[in-house]
């Protein structure tokens, strides 16, 4: 079962058109920063997506929130934290299977 | 209302962001652009003859003016021969645009006849990129195109436009305003205060100067502040002319080929005021150990290059103009004796080596004599290679946006097409074009271009016959097994130039080798001047990749 010790939520506000995940994914591809764990819905009207990652809480969080909040189909990026996350619930029910 | 097609509507855009130079190549996807072009009363296009030339055609208009500049290739190979150029406009935060042809929408993803997913592909080299989906999005796209290549930290972006899209005919009520810079965010007053105070307590400062003190237009402030203040300077590659070459408190470029003087000023400074730089590792050497005394004023306008590789700094997320105007203001008018002494005393005892200057067929001679030729007035752009760093240390460089050269990327065959550009936005200039032989031929063809537009370019080569930097490492590094790094065939570029058009000059035949050069650089038009050097010729001083900028291998003394 994955642990959520150490880990935090980053929660992206994006636009929401076919080349975002690819901006998104390939920045922290390319940055060698993993990503355990995704959640992805459109909101509203569907012209924005919230865009949820698991991540490790390393010392190059900071340097990631910075180069995410660079992308300019992100909007707005805060770190929650793991605990009491969708994640939460989804690692319970991955590992009930 | 006005009706027009989606590439009339892009060109009528990109009149309205005052371009005036086009660089490109057409191909099946882009006619529809072109044909548009080919319309326009305001736009000159000029035909590449390699879409890598045409993108770095357009980076020499936009490092030499400040402005974006724009680009054009046809889908598929079009598209992937701008990358390397695209990719070297991100890491020098160069604005350009670049504007691809895709095949029609309906065949995105079935792997149509030269479709490559270029928006993705461009994902990493870009500071942004679209896929345009109706001539409608152009509206907004284009303008924004040019916004966010010119705000904030310059960088490239990629239009990519179906051509169906090209030809979709659409109704709108006006054209949209031409996207410009946003305004910079509003400093933060307290830490620019603290700073001031800072400095004022410092007993040795050094001021470190990148090129973002070039694109934010702070040169003449940067020195100013350096007077007021008797701040000694470095600079990196990419900010060399922030403060003249001749400046008194110039110490010239930091970091792997530095005068031994300016590496080791910077071990013992008390504090480092960094503008517009990103500490990249050519500049700092072995991080751990670079300045290791300083307390460190890091200034820059994109916040991710705070704290990214130097932690323990003030960072102050500015425009780099409005941060050291205010502490310009703030800063005490101070002499410095003692730091101005000790500065002295190293330049005396550890002086920049430079040697054989004074023979025109030296490797450092030649970068000197060439200088001395073409005045003050010219703009230099450089390959990659020694007689690129051998440029940077010798060539007495006056101003800002004057020294174009690959600094982040380091792309061979920059130099060429970066003049051609250089030359397109100043035809009042001569361009002068330092390249070695290598360099020279990764884009050659644009020689043609060159010589169809009868530009006033002048391209020294330093001819080695080998890949003379590639050469030194593996001399130093790996125990002198030279491998694949020399030429078996000389090639005759004085008759290849010729076959293209251009005048040419071998100074290996002259008899009076500085009258010849002086009377070459002096004609009009372009023209190559071959000059022989010693492929044994190392560039010195050298930090070692990945050591100390205090551990030097030196050169030759200066005679
Ligand atoms: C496109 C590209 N390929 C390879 C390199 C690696 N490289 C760096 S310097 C160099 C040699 C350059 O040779 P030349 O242009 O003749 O200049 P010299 O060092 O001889 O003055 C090479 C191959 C590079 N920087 N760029």
């Amino acid at each position: 079962m994955i642990s959520l010790e150490n880990r935090v939520v980053l929660e992206l506000n994006v636009n929401n058109h076919p080349g975002v995940m690819s901006h998104v994914c390939g920045l922290f591809a390319r940055r060698a920063f993993n990503v355990e764990a995704i959640l992805v819905l459109p909101l509203g009207g569907g012209e924005t997506s919230r865009i949820q990652l698991l991540v490790n809480a390393d010392q190059r969080l900071d340097q990631m929130v910075k180069q995410a909040e660079k992308l300019r189909d992100v909007h707005e990026v805060q770190v929650k934290e793991a605990a009491g996350s969708s994640f939460e619930r989804m690692v319970q029910e991955y590992s009930a299977a | 209302m006005p009706s027009m097609t989606g590439a009339e509507l892009l060109i009528r855009l990109l009149e309205r962001q005052e371009i005036t130079t086009v660089a490109g190549i057409p191909g099946g996807t882009n006619l529809p652009i072109y044909d548009a072009l080919g319309r326009s009363s305001r736009i000159r296009h000029v035909l590449a003859r390699h879409e890598q030339g045409a993108a770095f055609m357009a980076q020499g208009m936009a490092r030499s003016t400040g402005k974006p500049a724009v680009c054009m290739a046809t889908s598929g190979p079009g598209a992937t021969n701008l990358l390397t150029a695209i990719a070297d406009a991100k890491l020098d935060s160069v604005p350009i645009v670049c504007i691809t042809g895709q095949v029609p929408l309906g065949l995105v993803g079935t792997d149509a006849f030269q479709e490559m997913d270029i928006y993705g592909m461009s994902i990493p080299v870009t500071k942004h990129n679209y896929l345009v989906r109706s001539a409608r999005e152009l509206l907004h796209v284009i303008p924004e195109a040019f916004r966010i290549a010119a705000s904030g930290r310059p960088g490239p972006v990629l239009v990519d436009i179906p051509k169906d899209i090209q030809c979709q005919s659409v109704t709108f009520d006006m054209l949209p305003a031409p996207g410009t810079p946003e305004t910079s965010p509003d400093p933060d007053i307290d830490q620019l205060n603290r700073a001031a105070e800072m400095i004022s307590r410092s007993r040795k400062p050094i001021l470190y100067l990148g090129g973002g003190v070039t694109q934010s237009g702070a040169s003449e402030t940067a020195t100013r502040l350096a007077e007021k203040n008797t701040l000694p300077s470095v600079m990196t590659l990419m900010g060399l002319g922030a403060m003249p070459h001749s400046h008194p408190l110039s110490l010239g470029m930091l970091g792997m080929h530095a005068a031994k003087h300016t590496n080791l000023a910077l071990q013992e400074c008390d504090l480092l005021i960094a503008a517009g730089v990103r500490f990249d590792d050519r500049a700092t050497g072995r991080l751990e150990e670079f300045c290791p005394d300083a307390d460190i004023i890091h200034i820059d306008i994109d916040p991710s290059e705070l704290g990214k590789l130097k932690t323990d700094c003030v960072g102050i997320v500015c425009d780099v103009k409005t941060a050291l105007e205010h502490l310009l203001a703030n800063v005490q008018d101070k002499q410095r004796g003692e730091w101005v002494d000790r500065i002295a005393t190293l330049k005396r005892d550890f002086p920049a080596l430079l040697p054989k200057t004074a023979s025109p067929l030296s490797p450092y001679g030649l970068v000197r004599h060439a200088a001395e030729y073409v005045g003050p007035d010219a703009i230099v752009t450089t390959d990659v290679g020694q007689h690129q760093m051998r440029a940077a240390q010798a060539y007495p460089v006056t101003r800002a946006r004057q020294f174009l050269t690959s600094g982040g990327l380091g792309t061979m065959g920059f130099g060429l097409p970066a003049a051609i550009g250089a030359a397109l936005a100043h035809p009042d200039r001569s361009v002068i074009c330092f390249t070695g032989d290598g360099s020279l031929l990764m884009n050659i063809q644009e020689l043609a271009t060159a010589a169809e537009h009868n530009l006033n370019i002048k391209i020294v080569l330093a001819d080695n016959r080998a890949l003379g930097l590639v050469q030194q490492q593996q001399e130093l590094f790996y125990e002198n097994r030279k491998f694949a790094s020399s030429y078996g065939n000389a090639l005759d570029f004085t008759t290849i130039a010729k076959g293209f058009g251009i005048a040419s000059a071998d100074l290996a035949n002259s008899e009076d080798p500085a009258s010849d050069l002086r009377d070459i650089l002096g004609s009009n038009g372009p023209a190559l001047i071959r000059i022989p050097v010693n492929a044994a010729e190392n560039v010195y001083p050298m930090v070692p990749p990945g050591a100390a900028n205090t551990t030097m291998i030196e050169g030759a003394a200066n005679d």
